[in-house]
């Protein structure tokens, strides 16, 4: 699925968490977007990359069973969504976890780590998932 | 403006009908409508076919022309286009027949959905399928769209306190009232027990709270009230139509279990055909998963919030206040992507003739239909009947 600079182009926001910050009315978006859903055209030109902490809490989650086929290695793994301290919500797994102790409300904090392969001799993929804080 | 009439309605059976192509299933859903309108194929003046995924599933894009041609109006140069919503695609194409109609520019159109997913299966076609949602933001991390709707399970459950059962219990409607419908993908009746014991696809949701893998195909000819007279069709009129969009991904939207798309869409289209919720007869609606059934009786107006829980033992029956899903839904008639809200119209034009057999609703005026894009990024709803 997809050629490098697919992966290659979002890299900088996967790696690092990077959101964007509407210089008109200060609200925090991840994944980055270019136009303020709330001020339109009074944002172009003013969304300015800032750093997220990579800490939130659980807003709820499931332990994914039936696999598309770049995970099949991960069978099961625990997804959720996660409201970060700055804002935004985003979609992550949660590791390093027995899916017990995994919790709707509990904090987290991110970590970087392989996301998945593309076939056996595909480009590796990474990103951010989340532990437990 | 014109009133806007369905004409002729077909479609094929749904399933895993694995001998049948692409273009075979549109073409016999096609005719099946050209038939039953009593109309030519050659009359007909523009066609819009309605599919989701025929790019990555079959490698065939282009299906504007693919389906002219092999319906044989390609001959008479009548044009063809696809639209393409998502998983809504099949409401959009009427959505966008009724407004071509409406605007005086034809007469008569003819819809076609069609789905052929089986070319594909296992975890590939699961990766497919998550192309519905944000590729980069929510599949690349592993998102399904059936994880997604688990996600918003979990917390709909906990917020408003329902239980599983709640939940089956649309599965378990969907299943009884598809045990009536001859093209439906699912005969069986599903009991509680069943439902509840299949399974995990992604916790908390199991197998019997996801729609199936279908092949299918549904056409419906749409005409102006000249053509109904002029030809003097019995038609069944859509009373009105709207839209309305949400965030594409799931982590963007003011709510986990809220389908913004649904209550914008509905409220327009009750207001557009000046009935209220309550002369609603029959609702066909979109549960790809068993909670999005929970989530759009609320959103659609039928229930407050966290309360469905109270009409889906009894209320949604065939016999019921307010029945949902006669023809079986997404999860037992089958859910061919691009088909399904084609099809959602072909059960209403059924219903409100009186045709639709051991199934029938009980004198039906008005039926709400509800297709849904993704996980709720899109919402299609018109409101079918009266007169």
């Amino acid at each position: 699925m997809g050629e490098v600079s697919r992966f290659w182009r979002e890299s900088a926001h996967r790696y690092r968490l990077v959101a964007h910050k509407c210089g008109n009315c200060e609200r925090t978006f991840f994944p980055p977007r270019d136009v303020c859903p709330i001020c339109h055209r009074e944002s172009v030109g003013k969304m300015k990359e800032v750093d997220l902490s990579g800490k939130g809490v659980i807003e709820s989650f499931t332990v994914i069973h039936e696999v598309p086929s770049p995970f099949v290695r991960q069978r099961p793994y625990i997804l959720a969504i996660i409201k970060l301290d700055e804002g935004p919500s985003l979609t992550a797994q949660i590791v390093d976890a027995d899916p017990g102790e995994v919790e709707m409300g509990k904090r987290v904090s991110a970590v970087f780590r392989k996301i998945a392969q593309q076939g056996s001799a595909g480009i590796i993929q990474y990103g951010y998932k989340f532990v437990l804080a | 403006m014109s009133d806007v009439y369905i004409v002729g309605a077909g479609e094929t059976k749904f399933g895993e009908l694995w001998e049948r192509s692409l273009r075979e299933l549109a073409v016999e859903a096609g005719l099946r409508a050209i038939e039953n309108a009593g109309v030519y194929s050659r009359d007909v003046q523009v066609l819009y076919g309605s599919n989701s995924l025929a790019g990555i599933i079959n490698g065939q894009e282009n299906i504007g022309a693919l389906l002219s041609d092999f319906s044989g109006i390609a001959e008479n140069n009548i044009p063809a286009i696809r639209i393409e919503a998502s998983t809504a695609s099949g409401g959009a194409a009427v959505r966008q027949a009724y407004l071509a109609v409406k605007s005086g520019e034809y007469d008569l159109v003819m819809v076609g959905g069609v789905e052929k997913m089986t070319d594909v299966f296992g975890t590939e076609l699961i990766d497919l399928t998550s192309s519905v949602l944000d590729r980069e933001w929510e599949a690349f991390f592993g998102a399904t769209p059936a994880a997604l709707a688990a996600i918003s399970a979990r917390k709909y459950m906990s917020d408003f306190n329902v239980e599983k059962d709640a939940l089956a219990m649309m599965s378990v409607n969907d299943h009884l009232n598809a045990s009536k419908n001859p093209d439906a993908q699912y005969k069986n009746k599903l009991t509680l027990e069943q439902a509840l014991n299949s399974v995990s696809v992604a916790e908390p949701l199991n197998m019997m709270d996801c729609s199936p893998v279908s092949d299918g195909a549904a056409a419906v000819l749409v005409a102006s009230e000249n053509y109904v007279k002029k030809h003097k069709l019995d038609g069944v009129k859509i009373l009105s139509s709207a839209d309305a969009q949400d965030y594409l991904a799931l982590h963007s939207r003011k709510s986990l279990y809220t389908l913004e798309s649904a209550k914008v869409a509905s409220r327009k289209a009750l207001e557009r055909a000046k009935i209220k919720i309550d002369d609603v007869s029959f609702a066909e609606i979109h549960d790809s998963y068993s909670i999005y059934g929970l989530m759009e009786l609320e959103d659609l107006g039928f229930a407050q919030k966290g309360m469905a829980k109270e009409l889906v033992y009894e209320d949604i029956k065939l016999n019921g206040r307010i029945p949902i899903n006669p023809s079986g839904g997404l999860k037992a008639k089958g859910n061919p992507l691009g088909a399904t809200g084609v099809g959602q119209f072909v059960e209403a034009y059924r219903q409100l003739k009186e045709k639709a057999g051991e199934r029938q609703v009980k004198d039906p005026r008005y039926a709400m239909l509800h297709n849904m894009g993704g996980t709720g990024s899109m919402s299609v709803v018109h409101i079918v009947g009266g007169e």
